[in-house]
């Protein structure tokens, strides 16, 4: 990707702007700004980061110290899906190990790798705070409750 | 025991979230009342309710909005904790999705009493439905005339990091770089947000607030124990019949929520231990639960209240296992800024790892609490100490469990 490819839409700058005008210090709005590059250009390449640096006059040594300290932020190519299997305690004992292995077999793939054609990534993740209905995963925005591996396979035909 | 529902009234009505639902519950009319309100008058009376702090650390909230500097004429913000991360708890989650005004409403009642014209609403990124809810919420809010005269509210999206609950990691996210936590003091009520006084607070703590002023501070302060007023909302998970969140008053006992509420353990039936507070809480024994759930009795009994989360383990769990769940979490989410935190978790977890694994060496539990005690109070941030909670009591109350995979 050159840097020339990356680059906001008017009506995408002025979203930018009116983020930023909401924080006392413009900074603040750097989080937002990057979930919305994210959006738009898929995952954040340091060509992206150095994008976002010169819409906040950061440096990119800046930039990408934030992208690099937070879990949402991908920092290669994604899937077209991201599957995150929580792994943590009240997941642990509801079976989430039988989850995140039959979701590894299904779909082929170790965690943190995306399937050969692009469809999937697979994480595994801390408390994404729906114990209740424990074990649990996120599907891009969706939270999928209640998993057994029969529901793991009807989610992952939805799919595409 | 359970008494009234206060947070969670609305809960079962589909349109909850609606602002045109909370209105016919007589939403707002504390907004109302407090506007005839002198702001030190509307601090006094969250004092004498005894309200505190449901995010983890159980402060008076009303000490804590007296902390704002008298003479002080600059901005003053409020800032929403909403990145609701510790294990084992959910009930943030409710409350943005099923009753986003009763938050609105607490933070206007609360803005006035501190002075502030703008609050920040800091949601963990994953949380995108509840965010959806939350900013539809703010959005009617505007547009029916409670927000934007004299006070805006801005929603925030975190990005995916625990630490970032902790309120000063906020405040740094907040101010657009990664989420380090700050030394304390300045505290943040002196010198907060982008250098200004700012009173960080619970989701669910601001959520009590219009009930207090509607009803009067001494009214929820009758309603928990001496120290500690109100109900609170309990995530229950694990190896219980109905996991879910339930509110009761902070005097009920673990014992009771577990199986009264929650209806009883499930596994093979009988208790091994609970994790009372979020995962950062000591584990208690099958015979320590007959404990009331508020600060100071949770505390009394040796471990904490926190996020009032509660993680039921049956006799067929394996304790070390779960360690090693919990120590992997602590690996992971240290932000790496104090030494001890950042070597002991991650030595901690490889040690764990290796015992689980039948490789484990006799000496090897002292050295884990030798390790682990040693860094503990004496770093930047509380999630150090959060993380010695389970190592230490995990160990201690069920050594056996763990000799028996060493000697194997
Ligand atoms: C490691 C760590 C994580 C925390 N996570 C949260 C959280 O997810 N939500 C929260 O409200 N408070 C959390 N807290 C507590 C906050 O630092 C702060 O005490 C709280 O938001 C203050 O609000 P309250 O007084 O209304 O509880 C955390 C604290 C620590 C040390
Ligand atoms: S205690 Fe751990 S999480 Fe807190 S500031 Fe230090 S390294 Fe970071
Ligand atoms: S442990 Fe999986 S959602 Fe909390």
């Amino acid at each position: 990707m050159t840097a020339s490819r990356v680059q906001f839409s008017g009506e995408q700058l002025a979203e930018v702007r009116r983020l930023q005008a909401l924080y006392p210090d413009r900074r603040g709005a750097l989080l937002p700004v990057l979930h919305m590059a994210q959006d738009a250009f898929g995952w954040v390449s340091l060509d992206v980061e150095e994008y976002v640096a010169e819409l906040f006059d950061l440096s990119p040594a800046h930039v990408h110290e934030v992208v690099t300290f937070y879990t949402l932020y991908f920092r290669q190519p994604k899937g077209r899906h991201v599957v995150a299997v929580c792994h943590n305690l009240s997941c642990h004992l509801a079976g989430a190990k039988t989850i995140l292995g039959h979701l590894k077999t299904r779909l082929g793939v170790e965690v943190g790798a995306t399937t050969p054609d692009g469809r999937v990534t697979l994480l595994a993740v801390e408390c994404l705070c729906a114990c209740e209905r424990a074990p649990m995963m996120q599907v891009d925005d969706r939270y999928e409750l209640d998993l057994t591996p029969e529901k793991v396979d009807r989610i992952l035909e939805g799919l595409r | 025991m359970t008494g009234e529902r206060i947070l969670m009234r609305n809960f079962d009505r589909p349109d909850s979230h609606t602002l045109a639902a909370y209105r016919a519950t007589g939403g707002y009319a504390a907004w109302a009342k407090a506007q005839g309100m002198e702001p030190a008058a509307i601090t006094e009376e969250v004092k004498a309710s005894n309200l505190r702090g449901l995010g983890g650390a159980g402060f008076p909230t009303g000490t804590k909005w007296s902390f704002i500097p008298k003479g002080h004429t600059g901005p003053v913000y409020l800032v929403i904790n909403a990145d609701e991360g510790e294990p084992g708890t959910f009930k943030d989650r409710y409350l943005l999705e099923r009753d986003p005004h009763a938050l609105l409403e607490g933070m206007l009642i609360a803005a006035r009493a501190i002075r502030a014209a703008t609050g920040f609403v800091y949601i963990r990124g994953e949380y995108v439905e509840p965010w959806r809810r939350f900013d539809a919420a703010v959005r009617e809010a505007y547009d029916a005339g409670y927000l934007g005269k004299g006070f805006d509210v801005v929603v925030h999206r975190g990005a995916g990091a625990y630490i970032c609950g902790e309120e000063t990691g906020l405040i740094s996210s907040l101010e657009g770089k990664k989420g380090w936590p700050k030394v304390k003091p300045p505290f943040p009520a002196i010198k907060g947000a982008f250098g200004m006084p700012t009173i960080v607070n619970n989701v669910e703590t601001i959520s009590h607030v219009p009930h207090i002023i509607d009803r009067g501070g001494a009214w929820f302060a009758a309603l928990g124990t001496r120290t500690q007023g109100g109900t609170r909302m309990f995530s229950v998970s694990g190896r219980v019949a109905r996991p879910g969140v339930y509110e009761a008053s902070v005097a009920i006992t673990l014992r009771q929520l577990i199986d009264d509420l929650a209806g009883g353990v499930t596994g093979n039936g009988r208790l091994k231990g609970v994790v009372p507070g979020g995962s950062s809480a000591p584990i208690l024994r099958a015979d320590e639960i007959d404990v009331t759930m508020d600060v100071d009795g949770l505390r009394n009994a040796g471990t904490m209240a926190g996020s009032a989360g509660v993680v039921v383990m049956d006799e067929t769990v394996s304790i070390p296992e779960a360690l090693l769940v919990v120590a992997r979490f602590y690996a992971h989410e240290s932000c790496g800024q104090c030494t001890p935190c950042r070597e002991s978790t991650g030595w901690i977890y490889k040690m764990v790892r290796r015992i689980v694994e039948g490789r484990g060496r006799k000496e090897d539990l002292d050295t884990i609490l030798d390790v682990a005690r040693r860094g503990a109070g004496t770093t930047i941030c509380a999630f150090y100490d959060g993380a010695v909670g389970p190592y230490l009591s995990y160990i201690e109350k069920f050594r056996d469990e763990f000799e028996a995979l060493i000697a194997k």
